[in-house]
């Protein structure tokens, strides 16, 4: 059957042993009234079949279109050289390294990946990864409460809808609170909000998170913003898109405490959602309140360098009800895609990828704006920009029959926004093409004649 | 395993010294070893008051974490900063230079009903 | 010896010698001269405490002690100086990242090498307990890399991700079928996501009833830590139970801590002792009669399907562990998916958005908002969909009557491999186990005063990963065993042999176990020093002062 190597001799020869007839004398331990009798699936597939039926479910997904479409899941190029690594069997077939003296290729790449991301976030100390950029960012507010002892915690509106969804479900176990901080109309958030909601003594605030680019894909004040949260006692938390660090001023060095981000973008492939990658990275400061393993240099009883999972107390399996986090199988694999596209790039290729999205981005917003499509805000942005749109949601439909999907219509995530109800979110990215711009801003200009 | 005549002991093996009414206070050689490396511990801040029996602070070795219990009533005075930078004193030196806390005892007297080191070397040779 | 372990035969070029050699010298500390040949390892925090530490040639360089300036390779064409014109001077990086600089052959070739340091499934039996680390078949790797799989956007409009959403549905549909559960949603990462998504639904159900009163959740002393460690995150105080003397949870002691005050019970069945829990039937009972709701840890699943459906037994709520029962991939630590499965009570507070069919056969994505008594988004989008492609090819192509036949094979291996260690290791639950089983070194310890972790360490050097050791906690010099369906007899066979030689080994040369392993690439590690004085990246390297070409 399928994947097991036995043969009825074998079969045979261990129920032998056992001194017993069938398999079954096994399972009489469950009571009666408690036991299954079979399954109700489908037939079994060969080989095969299987790879027909799943080659054809694969064919009715669509991938052929235009895509400006980005909101935290970035199309890019993958060097080859990344599947080619993360496929082989030693590296995705292994399991955490608890034994370190088999495990040195998985350690190694976790503190290779830690190193990387520290370089790219400013920061000293890196998770070896948590699920993805929602999950990272809900355990950053939840390390602001602990290392603070304080219960609330101020996030801008302009961060991933989603993300902040899911640390409002991360912070119901708790008598936690979590407050929007509101938006300016130029689209970044707004700090003299931010500063009223700080000067609440009665309430004294964890931390205060905001993202960099914005959901918005706008560049905030990030240095007046930590100043902010410092000043009133609380941690600053950057939530980060990772490609745009190797343009943009790294978190380390605008006082950030946390970065939390979306790893997908590093060399994984949007798979309609995961697995992706969540960073989380922090100053020495709070390397006891970071959930998550971690991987430290150490040298074994010869003295040679070797690397191995370290303060392992924190964690879930040896702390249990006091453990940071229950976390304990994370995203391994995706952060040794990170590690190979990061090594393959190196920093030149890196900033190249951010700026060829940030020219193509130009040119998009260019030929958009010829097709009557402005862009909805003033603020300076990198490679993604919201344009307005009237009747949006419509117009975004009818570009898909065009071959275009135009980014993300704003009413999902803002039903209640007047403004941004009508308006698109679009990213541009080092593989759009001008002929995509150019299809796009077509279509849209023929839907508006 | 080391027993120091003179100090009295928890049955969760802190050890204490007293002296009038301060009393220091660490975990016994046996803990220690119990524990393995100790690579991290977390002491209060000056000034807290402990009831006999609570918490004050945790040990964690490499592949263990345990809590640290008041032997006695009292108020922290002092603990010890050095095990911030070394914890592996807690190993090499659990009675001498591996000491956790100066407590100002709310009552000395207290310290009677603590085992003595006879009873506690029995604790550990039962378990 | 039987190794299968790779040794690091390769010799090492010049270069990496060289570089090899330098990691010999002491790293100077804080404020010395900083490691600027991109050669010398990272003093790291524990350099920021001016202390000196050795460190010993390296198996395989760091990717910075191979980084040169200048060299790279062109993925992407290059953009020039005036790409960043429009952003803002102060919004900018000043100097580049200080990433590594490489070209491509040297990338592969210290991937590579780096890969022949690890041990895998596929390199060799990795019995594992708790674990399931069974073969993962390659056609699922297949399946999960096709492109219309593999690039589409999660944000995509439905009527773009029909295949997806099939495929998504019909999973939830088979691990329904598989658990007895009501629905499912497959958007947890991983076992202790879906846990952690499990007790937010337990909590929001309590709540939906104003039983606000519930504020514990009971575990056997048995439980894996993620169980009182998620407990504690939604909010719960966590009550132990001990064990009987037949290593099932005491029905007395479960009836003794159950009240008003608990919220749920979690177990682990068959337990993490690798025994199906025989009082379940009078468990459950006693839970629901309290009014609680029972929590199955489904880790253990890859022994009972097709036997035992924990949703139709009277379970409220379990997660399934996709990498251990159904195949795929652990990854050298993840990703995984922890999809979770929920009886009639539990299904209005699912997490959001749920996968939805109508009636003429096409499939949509619930809208936010559509169903408010949901706990809510547990994640950015719908879960960790390559992974679950390869669960879904994994049932599919066994179907029923195979996943029936794994666990019989997968409860048959185990059985008979604990038979071959009887004589040589104490079995302190001597009935018969499922998947996994747990022996004790105990007795051997006191004689020879070799601990499970020598033991464990000595297999190593016959060719094997050793089993979980330590865990369950209850278990003294535990070593929990799962050696899956996918291995032949004779695999079994010969870890019986290298175990039970070990056991001699320790009443001959106990010395030699406690040096053990000494056929790796390294041996054991200064595991204290790592944790005491932690050195988590490198530093400066070559390259960073680097200006990007214009």
């Amino acid at each position: 059957m399928a994947y097991a190597p036995h043969t009825s001799a074998d079969r045979a020869r261990m129920l032998g042993a056992l001194g017993i007839e069938s398999v079954d004398a096994l399972f009489d331990d469950i009571p009666s009234s408690a036991r299954a009798g079979g399954l109700d699936l489908p037939e079994p597939l060969s080989e095969l079949k299987l790879a027909t039926r799943l080659r054809a479910l694969a064919g009715r997904n669509r991938v052929d279109l235009a895509s400006f479409l980005g909101a935290g899941v970035y199309r890019h190029y993958i060097p080859a050289a990344v599947d080619q690594i993360i496929s082989r069997g030693e590296f995705y077939t292994a399991y955490t390294p608890y034994q370190p003296e088999i495990s040195q290729g998985t350690l190694q790449t976790i503190y290779e990946y830690q190193s990387l991301l520290a370089a790219l976030t400013g920061l000293d100390v890196v998770s070896a990864s948590h699920y993805d950029g929602a999950a990272a960012t809900a355990e950053a507010a939840l390390m602001t409460i602990r290392s603070t002892r304080r219960q609330r915690v101020l996030a801008s509106r302009a961060i991933h809808r989603h993300y902040l969804e899911t640390t409002a479900t991360y912070f119901e176990g708790g008598d936690l609170s979590l407050e929007e901080i509101p938006t300016l109309p130029d689209g970044t958030t707004d700090l003299g909000a931010l500063e009223t909601l700080l000067a609440d003594a009665e309430r004294p605030v964890a931390g205060v998170l905001l993202g960099q680019p914005n959901a918005f894909g706008l560049l905030e004040p990030m240095v007046e913003a930590a100043e902010l949260a410092h000043r009133a006692g609380a941690l600053f938390v950057a939530v980060v898109e990772p490609v745009s660090l190797a343009v943009l001023a790294p978190p380390g060095e605008y006082g950030a405490d946390i970065c939390a981000g979306e790893g997908q973008p590093l060399g994984i492939a949007p798979q309609y959602g995961g697995p992706y990658l969540g960073i989380l990275a922090s100053t020495t400061a709070l390397v006891r309140q970071i959930p998550g393993r971690l991987v430290g240099g150490t040298t074994d009883v010869d003295g040679r360098r070797a690397f191995v999972m370290t303060m392992r107390a924190r964690e879930q399996d040896i702390r249990r009800e006091r453990a940071a986090s229950n976390i304990c199988t994370n995203q391994a694999l995706c952060a040794l895609a990170a590690t190979v596209y990061l090594a393959t790039l190196g920093p030149h290729g890196l900033r190249d990828v951010a700026a060829l999205g940030a020219v193509r981005a130009r040119e998009l917003e260019a030929a958009l704006a010829g097709a009557g499509a402005q862009r909805l805000h003033d603020a300076p942005y990198l490679s993604e920009f919201c344009v307005s749109v009237p009747d949006a949601e419509r117009v975004h439909a009818a570009l898909l029959d065009r071959g275009v999907l135009a980014g993300l219509p704003l009413a999902r995530w803002y039903p209640d926004d007047p403004v941004l109800r009508d308006a698109l979110l679009v990213c541009a990215t080092e593989v759009t093409t001008s002929d995509e711009i150019e299809r796009f801003a077509t279509a849209l200009r023929e839907l508006r004649s | 395993m080391d027993v120091p005549e003179d100090l009295r002991y928890s049955d969760d093996h802190e050890w204490l010294r007293l002296d009038g009414e301060q009393g220091v206070v660490g975990i016994t050689a046996y803990a220690a070893d119990q524990l393995g490396d100790v690579v991290f511990v977390e002491l209060p801040a000056a000034g807290t008051a402990l009831a006999p029996r609570q918490t004050f602070g945790v040990v964690e070795s490499v592949k263990a974490v345990s809590d640290l219990y008041a032997p006695v009533a009292g108020e922290v005075e002092e603990v010890n900063e050095a095990l911030v930078e070394r914890p592996e004193l807690v190993n090499s030196d659990p009675y001498g230079e591996g000491w956790m806390l100066k407590l100002r005892l709310t009552d000395p007297s207290a310290a009677a009903n603590l085992r003595d080191a006879s009873s506690y070397r029995e604790l550990t040779e039962a378990g | 010896m039987t190794g299968t372990l790779q040794q690091p035969g390769r010799e090492l070029n010049a270069e990496l010698e060289e570089a090899a050699h330098r990691n010999e010298l002491e790293v100077p500390a804080e404020g010395a001269t900083a490691a600027t040949d991109g050669k010398q390892p990272a003093p790291g925090p524990a350099g920021d405490r001016g202390e000196r530490r050795a460190v010993g040639p390296s198996l395989q360089p760091t990717l910075n002690e191979l980084s040169r300036p200048g060299r790279g390779g062109t993925v992407v064409p290059h953009a020039g100086a005036e790409a960043l014109n429009s952003i803002p001077e102060g919004h900018r990086r000043r100097v580049p990242a200080a990433l590594p600089e490489l070209n491509e052959p040297e990338v592969i070739r210290h991937f590579v090498n780096l890969s022949h340091l690890n041990y895998a499934v596929d390199t060799g039996f990795y019995p594992l307990g708790s674990c399931t680390m069974k073969f993962n078949p390659k056609i699922n790797e297949w399946a999960a890399r096709l492109p219309g799989f593999a690039e589409l956007h999660p944000l995509v409009p439905d009527e773009l991700a029909q295949g997806t959403l099939a495929l998504l549905h019909e999973l939830e549909g088979m691990l329904a079928e598989i658990s007895g559960m009501q629905a499912v949603t497959l958007q947890p990462a991983a076992g202790a996501h879906g846990e952690l998504t499990g007790i937010l639904m337990v909590r929001a159900y309590h709540r939906s009833r104003t039983d606000t009163a519930r504020t514990q959740v009971i575990v056997p002393d048995s439980s894996h830590g993620t169980n009182p460690a998620t407990a504690s995150m939604a909010g719960y105080t966590t009550v132990t139970v001990r064990s009987n003397e037949r290593g099932g949870v005491d029905l007395q002691a479960l009836r003794a801590a159950l009240g008003p005050q608990t919220a749920a019970v979690m177990l682990t069945n068959p337990s993490t002792l690798g025994l199906f829990e025989e009082g379940i039937v009078e468990l459950l009972e006693a839970v629901h009669q309290a009014g609680a709701l029972a929590y199955m840890d489904g880790a253990n699943l890859n022994a009972v399907m097709g036997r035992f459906k924990p949703g139709a037994a009277g379970f409220d709520v379990m997660h399934f562990n996709v990498h251990k029962t159904f195949s795929t991939p652990h990854g050298g630590g993840g990703p995984g998916a922890g999809p979770v499965g929920v009886g009639a009570i539990l299904k209005p507070f699912l997490p959001g958005p749920r996968v939805l069919r109508d009636e003429e056969g096409s499939y949509r994505l619930e809208g936010d908002g559509e169903r408010p008594t949901s706990i809510g988004r547990v994640r950015a989008y719908q879960g960790n969909v390559g992974v679950l492609v390869r669960a879904h090819a994994y049932i599919s192509a066994h179907g029923g009557s195979g996943l029936r036949q794994v666990s019989e094979d997968a409860v048959l291996a185990a059985n008979y491999l604990k038979s071959r260690l009887s004589s040589a290791y104490s079995i302190p639950f001597d009935r018969p186990c499922k998947h996994e089983f747990v022996a004790t070194a105990a007795p051997l310890k006191r004689e020879t005063g070799v601990r499970t972790l020598d033991i464990a360490k000595r297999l190593i050097d016959y060719g094997f990963h050793p089993p979980t050791i330590y865990f369950p906690l209850i278990v003294e010099e535990a070593l929990l065993v799962e050696p899956t369906e996918t291995e032949s007899i004779e695999t079994l066979d010969a870890f019986a042999e290298a175990l039970n030689s070990i056991a001699d080994e320790a009443r001959q040369h106990p010395d030699d176990l406690k040096a053990a392993p000494t056929t790796t690439p390294v041996r054991r590690l200064d595991e204290a020093t790592a944790a005491r004085q932690p050195d988590l990246h490198w530093h400066a390297m070559a390259g960073t002062e680097t200006p990007c070409p214009s």
